[in-house]
């Protein structure tokens, strides 16, 4: 399936991308498994995603879990914890 | 109910005094962030952003007796002294307002997908989430929704 992956703040930096559309392997069908097949790519993917980082999910623009289902279609955005205010 | 990420400054009198027109009100509790001491760009998520600061006020209006309120959150460049954010809350009276506009001010620090880099002399750096942040909305908690 396919999915709209979005990244801010300093992930978007440390990637180098700000978001891709990206289809997905069968069997990735959470937030925490689309995270972990990401930082499988490697190099500065496996550094800013890697399971010890504080890295906050959103799943079509509300706050998700690492349990949250994805589907086809979704907008799934990464990011570090909010600073604003 | 105003909600209204922008660059554009805002004028706390005239929100305030918008604020003041609902029928009944007695009380308008008010908080304005500014910038401390360091010039910084502030990042946000178009849409969820406008969604969760609504959501984040929704949720006060179903705890306290909130008339009307208005979020404003800027974002793009800003420098020591601006303007970042303002809370206000209309109500009947005081009490209600005052809690309501902390509340909205906490979920905000923790909830609303915002993030500021700091340009310092020495370079610049985004700043980290602090844990005093997460406490402070903490002790809100459960929080409160609305019967559907």
């Amino acid at each position: 399936m396919k999915v709209k992956v979005l990244f801010f703040a300093s992930l978007r930096e440390q990637l180098g991308t700000a978001g891709e559309e990206i289809e997905l392997p069968a069997g990735v069908a959470t937030v925490a498994a689309l995270r972990g097949h990401l930082a499988r790519r490697g190099g500065p993917w496996e550094g800013a995603l890697a399971e010890k980082k504080n890295v906050r999910a959103a799943v079509n623009q509300d706050m998700a879990k690492p349990g949250a289902p994805i589907r086809a279609g979704d907008e799934i955005a990464f990011f570090p914890p909010v600073t604003g205010g | 109910m105003k909600i209204s990420v922008q660059r554009e400054d805002f004028d706390l009198s005239l929100e305030t005094r918008n604020l003041s027109k609902s029928e009944g009100v007695g009380a308008v509790a008010s908080f304005v962030g500014i910038v401390r001491d360091v010039r910084m760009t502030l990042e946000h998520y178009p849409g969820m952003t406008e969604n969760a600061l609504r959501k984040i006020a929704e949720d006060a209006a179903a705890r306290w007796k909130v008339m009307d309120c208005t979020v404003i959150h800027r974002h793009g460049e800003l420098a020591p002294h601006d303007q970042i954010v303002l809370v206000a809350v209309a109500s009947a009276h005081r009490a209600d307002a005052f809690a309501a506009c902390e509340f909205i001010m906490d979920y905000l620090k923790t909830q609303a997908p915002f993030w500021k880099k700091e340009h310092r002399a020495d370079g610049a750096a985004w700043v980290e989430a602090k844990a005093s942040d997460d406490a402070a909305a903490g002790r809100w908690e459960p929080p409160a929704r609305k019967a559907s």
